[in-house]
């Protein structure tokens, strides 16, 4: 089925997130939607699901206008999604999520689940997804859990089929057997819109490139365009993608970690057994898909954890069993995760937000009160220095994007003397240009001597901000390699293979 | 599906986030281009009465003036049916609508002018004591709301709802009533300066406990406060109707000695006022709690906690403190309005009663002051108000006081129904705020780079 939108404009209030879009997905095709965060893939893409409407324009498949009241007509009319987050019902058997919202009965209401384990057999085995209709859907893996979303689309027959942003929770090895999937389907003759930002991925498998930004389509590529090409297109500049670093140089301080392990609050073991070092002027990236135990280390380096055994020691003192307050005052710089729930407060202003960490003493607080010209003068300096896009230093932070957001809060951690600094996810949500931002001050905190862990999903950003690469697995250390690990190497350990074996697997 | 606008910057795949300010100086910039050096003033000028209007419309203010408005008007229809004049004129209402309506104008007229007679200035008064007499006991009646709004406002900045009030009146009365009139033979300023501080510490114990409870196990503190209450409430009646500890020797009503004059607060205007000194303790508590709020460490820390618990700890600040510190400063300002009460308010002797509500009034004051300290100041006073004007509308106009309390409530439902307050008088929605801005922003930068 041709699928076409003609002129799609969406305003949310006076905001045009979508301004005219034009797109056109012929059979048999994949066609890739690339832009940043927040450009408008995933409204236009809305619409088309018919869960927002659209003020402008026309949805058309095969040559029909179509009128999409809910997610239920775009689902009629064949038009299938595979969300980022999985619509799923965890405790529900593959067959039993298949089969809900169309559920066929037999006589008396009673669910015919025969027929959809039969239905879900028939499409596992005609594109060799090895799915079990009766397992349960919180026992599958990742990978194996987005087969059942897909299943799903396709038990209602959907000839067009939209993938939103699907590789951010899979290994690479998970993303490479997605794209085959999704290179069978198009060869099936679906059609297929594939909306991400990873220009691999984007180079990979597309047949036709457009690029939104702000809202509008700025132009087509082919996918035989560079990393480079695209990601101008994107961003709408040239943009540096790789770090550029000199070798690293050693000092002889820095943080050692033995047998830490960390118990969460149900009692799992989240980080197991995990020992390395750091030394001052080396990026140690920990690498691993999310939710393997990097959370909950990073937090234990910051105090943050109640229940940890092991040892962390920084330049010799140990720092398990203290306050948060005094591993910040050992000199610890910390970028959690989630900036909006752990690293700002929203309605504060931006220079309130510059001293959170520090209403301990002076230089911001002198017997008791807030020293409000001295913060408002650092505030200053601050946005300046690192680029903070605002209206000025009382916005309150809540207002600004996620890029700036983050700037804020990399410039407090880096503003105070550190003897280790500790990012988690320092990019995540941020746009391009602020990412080579935060990713070029890093590198300098590491060039002044300071040891550096950088904890990232995103298997690109790890190899290229590190000195050695820490995979971790099920709270385990997978292994530590060097950063020019190949690839598949490090893909297969973050599934968990040693990293002999995966050496092994790949030469072999 | 959440909305755009009622997520603005949490969810990174739903819209641009574009950062106001380069779209506020493209703005400027464009508009500079646009008028030329000449009509920049002009420009300026109308951008900036602009823009105080937006900031009028969306604030929160503008509602809670909206509510009172909207309460009034109730109000004012509750009048018209309690009325037995109207009820009268209506029965011939077909053969003379007039006298409907003369009588619904004198009840509503005569009703709110009799409250504004006894809240603020009394116009047929033969001297200019007695005419301003309604305004000091409007103060005196906001004295205690103020001290004690402004506990649970703070609270409510720390992130806690602090329902306690009454039992920690309760206890701080009894305490300083009990220094008032148990401790003898200590002089004037001392003697009442012993009974405040001990007052204003059995708050804020009574109130630490809850924080103290929450901080180290979890317990809600909502919870908390309410079960203390009753503990309070019963604890006091016990004491009251036991002869030695709180009972008056050789009575058996459940009732008080009066406090005696050395532990009195004195006049602010003399003998003929009731207001007393109590008040301006109540203004310095304002002063004070906006310092700790908004120029103090402490405070920072109190704010951070309430608004992100989770940011404030990853920050090194220690949320069990704060939790505890505030709910002792918090109970420390009801204690506070406890003692002023049997100081200077109640001196005959007080019973269990002598909380007077004023416990749960205090979150309404809070409520309405947007938790602010001037907020709380403002609010305090209009319930004063409506305090000392109620009798009044009682007696001149024959409205039942029952009615001024109807309003009270009815304020407090429309401030806690911001939006409906914003549809009724077409307010436009402050969270929509950004919208224009990110939109000119996204077609400067689109015009910027073509």
């Amino acid at each position: 089925m041709r699928l076409e939108l003609r002129g799609i404009t969406k305003r949310f209030g006076a905001l045009v997130a979508n301004d005219h879009i034009d797109l056109v997905v012929e059979p048999g095709e994949i066609h890739c939607l690339l832009g940043e965060n927040g450009a408008g893939k995933s409204t236009l893409m809305n619409v088309l699901y018919g869960l927002y409407e659209a003020e402008e324009g026309d949805i058309l498949l095969d040559d029909e206008v179509q009128r999409f009241a809910g997610p239920g007509d775009a689902m009629a009319a064949g038009i299938g999604m595979v969300h980022q987050h999985f619509m799923l019902v965890p405790v529900f058997t593959v067959a039993e999520n298949v089969m809900l919202g169309h559920e066929q009965t037999r006589g008396g209401g009673r669910l015919d689940l025969d027929a959809a384990r039969a239905q879900v057999r028939e499409i596992s085995a005609r594109f060799g997804f090895h799915v079990d209709p009766d397992a349960v859907v919180e026992d599958l893996p990742v990978g194996v859990q987005q087969r059942v979303e897909i299943i799903k689309a396709l038990s209602r027959n959907a000839d067009v089929l939209v993938f939103d942003e699907p590789t951010a929770v899979l290994t690479p090895q998970e993303t490479d057997e997605l794209m085959a999937i999704m290179r069978q389907l198009r060869d099936e003759g679906a059609a297929i819109v594939f909306i991400t930002h990873k220009l691999r991925e984007v180079r990979e498998v597309a047949d036709r490139i457009t690029v939104i930004r702000h809202g509008k389509v700025v132009g087509e590529a082919s996918p035989t365009a560079s990393d480079a090409e695209l990601a101008s297109l994107m961003v709408g500049r040239a943009v540096e993608l790789t770090v550029h670093k000199d070798a690293p140089t050693l000092r002889d301080n820095g943080l050692r970690v033995t047998d830490l392990v960390v118990t969460d609050e149900a009692g799992t073991v989240v980080v197991d057994g995990v020992s390395f070092e750091v030394s001052g002027g080396e990026v140690l990236a920990v690498a691993g898909v999310q939710g393997n135990g990097q959370t909950e280390l990073t937090e234990a380096l910051i105090g943050l954890e109640g229940d940890v055994t092991g040892s962390i020691t920084l330049d010799g003192k140990e720092l398990v069993g203290r306050s948060v307050r005094r591993i910040l005052d050992e000199g610890v710089g910390f970028v959690p995760e989630d900036r909006t729930h752990d690293g700002l407060v929203g309605e504060f202003t931006i220079a309130e937000n510059l001293m959170l960490d520090r209403s301990d003493g002076p230089p911001f607080v002198r017997r008791g009160a807030l020293q409000l010209a001295f913060r408002d003068r650092f505030a200053r300096e601050k946005i300046a220095e690192f680029d903070v896009r605002a209206q000025g230093i009382a916005t309150p932070v809540g207002r600004l994007s996620g890029g700036n957001q983050q700037k804020v809060v990399v410039a407090r951690e880096m503003s105070r003397d550190l003897r280790l600094f500790v990012a988690a996810q320092p990019t995540r949500g941020v746009d391009v240009g602020s990412i080579e931002f935060i990713h070029k001050r890093i590198i300098a905190t590491r060039d002044a001597g300071v040891p550096v862990v950088v904890v990232s999903t995103e298997l690109d950003e790890a190899v290229a901000l590190a000195d050695r690469i820490m995979v971790m697995y099920r709270g385990k250390v997978v292994g530590i390699v060097p950063a020019d690990t190949p690839r598949d190497v490090l893909g297969l350990m973050m599934a968990g293979i040693s990293p002999e074996d995966a050496k092994g697997e790949v030469t072999a | 599906m959440s909305t755009p606008e009622s997520s603005p910057g949490t969810d990174p795949g739903q819209e641009p986030e574009l950062d106001p300010g380069t779209a506020e100086e493209l703005e400027q910039e464009r508009a500079r281009a646009a008028t030329g050096p000449v009509g920049d003033d002009a420009a300026d000028t109308q951008t900036r009465l602009a823009k105080a209007l937006q900031q009028t419309m969306t604030s929160p203010w503008t509602v809670s003036v909206g509510a009172v408005l909207l309460a009034i008007v109730a109000g004012s229809i509750m009048i018209a049916f309690t009325d037995e004049e109207v009820k009268a004129a209506s029965t011939y209402f077909f053969a003379r609508p007039g006298d409907t309506f003369v009588a619904l104008g004198q009840a509503v007229g005569g009703a709110y002018a009799a409250l504004f007679r006894g809240s603020v200035v009394n116009l047929q008064a033969p001297d200019v004591a007695t005419a301003l007499r309604p305004l000091t006991e409007t103060l005196s009646y906001a004295t205690p709301l103020i001290a004690a709004g402004l506990g649970v406002a703070l609270a409510f900045r720390a992130g806690l709802f602090n329902i306690g009030g009454q039992g920690q009146m309760l206890v701080a009365a009894a305490a300083a009533g009990w220094v008032g009139f148990g401790v003898s033979g200590v002089p004037f300023p001392l003697h009442l300066v012993l009974a405040l501080v001990a007052g204003i510490a059995a708050g804020a114990l009574w109130a630490g406990l809850a924080g103290l409870l929450k901080a180290r196990t979890g317990a809600h503190e909502v919870i908390v406060t309410i079960m203390l209450n009753y503990v309070a409430f019963y604890l006091i009646s016990y004491f009251l109707a036991t002869p030695g500890l709180l009972q008056a020797p050789g009575s058996s009503n459940p009732k008080t000695p009066p406090t005696p004059p050395s532990a009195q607060l004195p006049p602010l205007l003399g003998e003929r006022f009731n207001l007393t000194w109590g008040f301006i303790l109540a203004l310095l508590a304002v002063v004070g709690v906006w310092w700790l709020l908004n120029r103090s460490a402490a405070g920072f820390a109190f704010r951070a906690v309430g608004e992100n618990p989770r940011a404030a700890r990853v920050a090194g600040i220690d949320t069990g403190r704060a939790t505890v510190s505030s709910m002792l400063v918090a109970g420390g300002l009801v204690g506070l309005a406890g003692a002023s009460q049997v100081l200077g308010g109640v001196t005959t002797g007080f019973s269990s009663d002598i909380d007077a509500g004023i416990g749960f009034d205090a979150i309404t004051v809070a409520l309405l002051g947007g938790s602010s300290p001037w907020g709380v100041l403002a609010a305090g006073i209009l319930f004063g108000a409506f305090k000392a004007g109620g009798s009044t509308m009682q007696a001149a106009e024959g409205v039942p006081s029952d009615i001024v309390l109807v309003v009270q409530s009815l304020i407090v439902l429309f401030i806690a129904a911001p939006p409906l307050v914003r549809a009724i008088f077409r307010l436009p929605d402050p969270a929509r705020r950004r919208a224009p801005k990110k939109a000119r922003a996204a077609r400067n930068r689109k015009e910027a780079a073509a």
